[in-house]
């Protein structure tokens, strides 16, 4: 089969099963979920296939794979559909399907298969099941299918409208599996429910992307395509695109379209200021958060960028001025990697500290990319992806032990507040120690984890290209050691602070394989990128022929980028901020273990900046008081109270009660002028002849009378006429 | 001469109106079995008008005509384009989906299928016809019967009100339309000798120049056609429930029972839309050239302020009558850039919104006769008493919020394009204003993402009422039935819009040749 073909198929499968699941085996739980793995080790396979066809294809890069149909005719020529594979898709297929596919083996063991069917979840669906097994389990697995499908299309789409069509069924499925506990209330009437929380995640990405949409329309318009080989691989277009001038003064139409489709992705990957959604989204089931909140879906924003990068950077030479977008990039992702990690640091929610760390890492990519560092962008994309899953699905097995002690002791605690574990290193070895091998990449643990090698990729370059960047990123690493070790030391260090976190249980193996192989790829998915001019190790790794990343990744662009010089104050940097942060986290919380009811240690001396902290600071509150009542001012009391009740309404009424009141003025004179003369007319007639029935008797002799004296009469008139005293 | 499909499809309802006339009274289910039949006889034979009209010759096709006045010049001509094929599926689509969600109409039966036939046949009229007098003559077909339907079978609290409100601007619109039509018959048979209502005649004349001269007004003279032009157009736009002149159709909607919403919505306001670019820009071309761009702005205000007043109902009709006040503006908004994008928008948005806003109005309604309430905040937990149509509300809210693989996002984008190259320097250029309005109008994309995910999140999930967990059942398989044909349609042109590019750019291009080329 050509590789084309086999390209197109990627996506089908999920697709496939999602249909198969909805249609055939909505009531059958083994056979939903064996459809979706196995069409799902399917699309993987495929993939893998591609992906080493790629990656031994000699010049890979200046040649791709693809293939396009056409799809909406156009004025003159057709917006085509197609599909491309170039080394960054490559990239993406090597890790996109793979951690697909180990979520949905995950969850699995998450959801309980295998357990029975508590009645009492029957009952109340769309709650968490208490006990045993999901009984949306069929569902669940339909969403997660449909999900990967939009991933996998976003990912080989040649051209922007496939993409963004990808992008959309992403957004869909995540507002789906968001609120997939459709049921589910809380006691604290403060606390987002998962519905709320699912319309909130769609509504914030949807500001993002009626930009990228209008970024996408104004691009057509100057272009003439939306294909990406058409667009990205031609110097002459975006040469042009990059002189000409946009509606606003000083921007290029290349800038102009850049910081649209940037909007896009500061929605669907939550960087600031539309980064508020995230964390509410971690309402959804773990493998979800693990699945659309780190490793796919918000990866498709960063994506998306390093896609688009050459239009970003369109007019934009090596260690000249930044471009308008690059710049918008350079600073919002710097300031979300910070931002975002303070406040990871004051959570308590052991998926909350992640949600935010994935913003902040989301931020150092965008930064990357921002500083023009796009390979290095382009590998953190890949490793955060592996490590970010890991610690996600580590937090999920971490919330079920503790959710299966709850159970057993029947207290009412929050089995996700990280303040109510302790010391589950004993009860869940296996999960200790994957979680650990993901705190540490993420960490960026010197040497041997792969976060650090991409991290440190990013620092080396930030240093050369933007001082200012380098050290906010600098700083966001060291608190992401930090809460890293927070995190750890509170979760799985000291002694259980609860009943709960004492009976808790490791979980199944659906639950542990996919953590193991994850965890191996967060520690060795980092050599492929060493840098050659790395000491030892890139001389060691270059003889291997393993750290061919830079080299095969730089063939997507047209120039390809060069390595910076290698530098020794970054990478020190780099070691210290990861070992410093870890090590500080230790000393807070790891050398004296906090005991049960004791307050976070970090509480008093922040103080104030702790409460602000926990907060998110007040970024909720803020949206609300400055979007969202405004809407509902302007909905409820301008346009429609003002102008449709009042206004239109009342005008028309007026014109209404006008009509009336002529109509009861004619009514009125027709009466008088009209009606009334023939009615007095008929009422004479009437009484003319009411008074002449008295004579009227019915009695032949009355009769009789009267015509005698009629005849007299007549006779006496008649004589004095004829005797002519009358004249 | 070949089977006279396009007559067969406007007179199968009025033929049918009469035959379940003679039914007895009491003969309810036969009644309806009949009018179910009439009615997939009508999608039937659409579907086949649809699929076997020659797309790459283009122009008018299945076309009939027969001398009906000679003496004034009105002759009964039909045929379909690009753009009113389309159409004419969708009001087949409609009838069937409207016969079978109105199964349980339980108060004279007879009287309401015959009277949507009647609705039925003016719509498919005034969809294939060619010439001017017929169109009026079947718009006011379809106009009449509104009333009664709404008035008798209509929501009880304001029945009478919106009937009367309806029915008033609808006729009003349609009488300036109808002057505006009869000036243009005077003025080109004065100028060219030859009094027709021809259409394709009058646009031959047009484009020979004859209707370029002045007329004098309060002794100012102006062009024929720039005085006339927003009299027929606005005459007609006002069923496309235009701004300002849109009230009367949330009140309208909200009153009638299910099925004529569905019609009223899904097809009715098309009608004006559709008329407003036949007989309006299409006819005189240059008074559109020189009104539609402050149109623009209207629409505009249309798309923006629909979407605003929908967040803020709480009962589900009105919200979706306003928000079909926020997408018919899309339409005119697509027909006001004057180019090509702009055009092919709103022709597939007047097809995708009048299957989407179908589903809305059946799926509330079926919502609607179970729980008794509209009201939003009343429902809730739907999804586990009636799935499918969760599913069909759902879909119809994707194809709303313009999400791609769903109808309205083809619709969208195009509309979208085309209002921003209109502000662009360049081929299409009309006005800068053009690229500003598009921006701020894509917020009503959001508006309407809100109001819906938050109507699908208040109405089927969260917690059910005891009353209702006991009381509401689910849908039948009619009403599955209904759900699944709206939204086949909605999904097979959302993937695959080759179905219906094609045939509709084929259509405007002949629309836009007015323009001269573009």
């Amino acid at each position: 089969m050509p590789i084309e073909t086999l390209i197109w198929l990627i996506p089908v499968p999920p697709l496939l099963s999602f249909f198969l699941i909805w249609l055939f085996a909505n009531r059958n739980k083994a056979l939903s979920h064996t459809i979706a793995i196995v069409l799902m080790a399917i699309s993987w396979i495929i993939s893998l296939y591609v992906f080493l066809t790629a990656i031994t294809t000699e010049h890979f890069g200046a040649e791709v794979f693809g293939h396009s149909v056409p799809w909406l005719p156009t004025g003159d020529g057709a917006l085509n559909m197609g599909v491309m594979v170039d080394p960054l898709t490559a990239g993406m297929l090597f890790f996109v399907p793979l951690t697909c596919l180990l979520i949905f083996i995950y969850s699995v063991g998450y959801h309980n298969f295998g357990g029975r069917l508590d009645p009492h979840d029957v009952h109340s669906t769309g709650s968490p099941a208490h006990n045993g097994v999901e009984p949306m389990y069929s569902r669940f697995f339909a969403f997660l299918s449909l999900f990967a499908f939009g991933m996998l299309l976003l990912v080989v789409a040649d051209n922007l409208l496939m993409m963004f069509v990808g992008w959309e069924i992403m957004g869909l499925c995540s507002y789906l599996l968001i609120g997939f506990w459709h049921g589910r209330n809380y006691d604290d009437p403060k606390k987002i429910t998962p519905r709320q929380a699912a319309v909130k995640a769609f509504m914030t990405t949807r500001v993002g992307d009626v930009f990228m949409m209008l970024g996408i329309v104004y691009l057509y318009f100057h272009t003439g395509t939306l294909s990406f080989r058409e667009i990205l691989y031609n110097e002459d277009v975006l040469h042009h695109l990059a002189e000409t001038p946009s509606y606003i003064v000083g921007l290029s139409v290349a800038a102009m379209v850049g910081l649209l489709l940037f909007a896009g992705t500061v929605g669907k990957s939550a960087q600031f200021p539309l980064h508020v959604w995230l964390p509410d989204a971690m309402e959804g089931p773990t493998p979800v958060s693990a699945m659309i909140h780190a490793a796919t879906m918000v990866s498709a924003g960063v994506y998306a960028m390093v896609r688009m990068f050459p239009l970003m950077s369109a007019g934009w030479h090596h260690g000249e001025a930044l471009t308008p977008p690059m710049m918008a990039m350079g600073f919002i992702g710097a300031f979300t990697a910070l931002f975002a990690s303070t406040i990871a640091v004051a959570q308590r929610d052991v998926k909350k500290v992640l949600a935010y760390s994935t913003i902040s890492q989301l931020g150092y990519m965008i930064a990357a990319l921002g500083i023009g560092a796009y390979i290095a962008a382009a590998f953190h994309l890949i490793t955060h992806a592996f490590f970010k899953a890991l610690l996600f699905l580590g937090s999920g097995s971490v919330i079920h032990g503790v959710e299966h002690g709850v159970h057993h002791t029947h207290e009412h605690i929050d089995p996700q507040d990280m303040f109510n574990m302790g010391a589950l290193r004993k009860k869940m070895p296996i999960t200790f120690w994957t979680f650990l091998i993901g705190g540490f990449a993420l960490s960026g643990f010197p040497f041997v984890t792969a976060g650090f090698w991409s991290k440190d990729e990013i620092l080396a370059d930030a240093f050369v290209a933007n001082q200012l960047v380098f050290w906010v990123l600098v700083i966001s690493a060291f608190l992401t050691a930090f809460y890293t070790m927070r995190q750890i030391a509170l979760t799985f260090l000291g002694e259980p602070r609860t009943h709960s976190a004492e009976h808790a249980q490791e979980t199944a193996w659906t639950m542990t394989t996919p953590l193991v192989i994850l965890s191996f790829f967060a520690i060795f998915a980092g050599f492929v990128g060493v840098p050659e001019h790395f000491p030892a190790l890139g001389e060691l790794f270059h003889n291997l022929n393993v750290n061919r990343f830079h080299e095969f990744i730089g063939g997507t662009l047209i120039e390809h980028p060069e390595a910076v010089e290698f530098n020794v104050f970054p990478l020190l940097a780099s070691i210290v901020v990861g070992v410093g942060g870890l090590t500080l986290g230790w000393l807070v919380y790891g050398w004296k273990p906090l005991k049960a009811g004791q307050p976070d240690p970090l509480a008093k001396p922040l103080g104030p900046i702790y409460t602000l902290l926990e907060n998110k600071y007040y970024f909720d509150e803020l949206y609300d008081f400055i979007f969202v009542r405004p809407a509902r001012w302007i909905s409820e009391v301008l346009v429609y109270q003002v102008m449709d009740k009042n206004i239109i309404d009342g005008f028309l009424h007026g014109v209404a009660r006008v009509a009336v009141a002529i109509g009861i003025f004619f009514k009125g004179a027709e009466k008088v002028i009209i009606n009334d003369p023939p009615d007095r007319l008929a009422d004479f007639t009437q009484w003319l002849g009411r008074s002449f029935r008295v004579i009227q008797t019915g009695r032949i002799q009355s009769y009789l009378l009267i015509v005698m004296l009629v005849a007299v009469a007549f006779g006496g008139v008649y004589y004095l006429m004829l005797s002519g005293l009358v004249k | 001469m070949n089977f006279p499909f396009l007559s067969v499809i406007a007179l199968t309802p009025i033929i049918m109106a009469v035959l379940l006339l003679a039914f007895p009274e009491d003969r309810k289910s036969e009644v309806r079995v009949a009018a179910l039949a009439g009615a997939a006889a009508c999608l039937g034979l659409s579907l086949w008008v649809y699929f076997t009209y020659d797309v790459s010759a283009g122009g008018y096709q299945f076309v009939e005509k027969f001398a009906w006045i000679p003496k004034l010049g009105i002759e009964y001509h039909v045929g379909v384009d690009g753009v009113s094929n389309p159409m004419v599926l969708l009001t087949g689509i409609v009838i069937f989906t409207g016969v079978l969600i109105s199964w349980g109409i339980d108060d004279r039966p007879r009287e309401f299928f015959a009277f949507l036939f009647i609705l039925a046949s003016g719509v498919f009229g005034v969809f294939v016809s060619l010439d001017l007098f017929q169109l009026f003559f079947f718009y006011e077909i379809a106009v009449f019967p509104m009333y009664l339907l709404i008035a008798i079978w209509g929501w009880k609290v304001t029945r009478e009100y919106a009937a009367m409100k309806l029915t008033l601007f609808l006729f009003i619109g349609s009488v300036f339309s109808l002057i505006g039509a009869l000036a243009m018959y005077f003025a080109i048979g004065k100028a060219t000798g030859v009094y027709t209502f021809d259409m394709l005649k009058i646009a031959e004349a047009q484009a020979a120049g004859a209707l370029n001269f002045n007329v004098s007004l309060f002794g100012s003279m102006i062009p024929f056609e720039r005085l006339w032009f927003p009299i027929v157009f606005f005459g007609f736009a006002v069923l496309g429930g235009i701004y300002p002149f849109h009230n009367w159709s949330p009140d309208g909607h909200v009153a009638a029972p299910t099925a004529v919403s569905m019609f009223h919505a899904g097809v009715l306001m098309k009608l004006g839309a559709f008329a407003a670019l036949r007989v309006g820009i299409m006819l005189m071309p240059e008074g559109a050239r020189f009104h539609l761009p402050w149109i623009y702005v209207l629409t505009f205000i249309n798309v923006v302020y629909g979407s605003f007043i929908a967040m803020r109902q709480t009962d589900l009709k009105y919200m979706i009558g306003y928000s079909s006040v926020s997408h018919m503006g899309l339409v005119s908004m697509g027909f006001a850039t004057l180019n090509y994008h702009g055009y092919l928008g709103a022709a597939m948005q007047m097809f995708a919104h009048g299957v989407m806003t179908a589903m809305l109005f059946a799926t509330v309604g079926m919502v609607y006769d179970r729980a008794h309430t509209r009201q939003r905040d009343e429902l809730g937990g739907m999804a586990k008493k009636m799935p499918w149509v969760m599913a069909g509300f759902t879909i119809a809210a994707l194809s709303s919020m313009g999400m791609p693989g769903f109808a309205g996002f083809m619709a969208e984008f195009p509309i979208f394009m085309g209002g921003w190259s209109a502000g662009q320097p360049g081929a299409n250029f009309v006005a800068p204003y053009y690229s500003w309005l598009t921006i701020i109008s894509a917020i009503a994309i959001v508006i309407t993402a809100a109001y819906l995910l938050i109507a699908v999140q208040r109405v089927f999930f969260g917690d059910i009422s005891e009353e209702h967990d006991h009381h509401v059942g689910d849908v039948t398989v009619l009403d599955k039935v209904a759900i699944t044909t709206l939204a086949t349609a909605m999904i097979a042109v959302g993937v695959f819009p080759f179905l219906m590019g094609p045939m509709v750019k084929s259509g405007i291009e002949a629309a836009l040749r007015v323009f001269g080329g573009s």
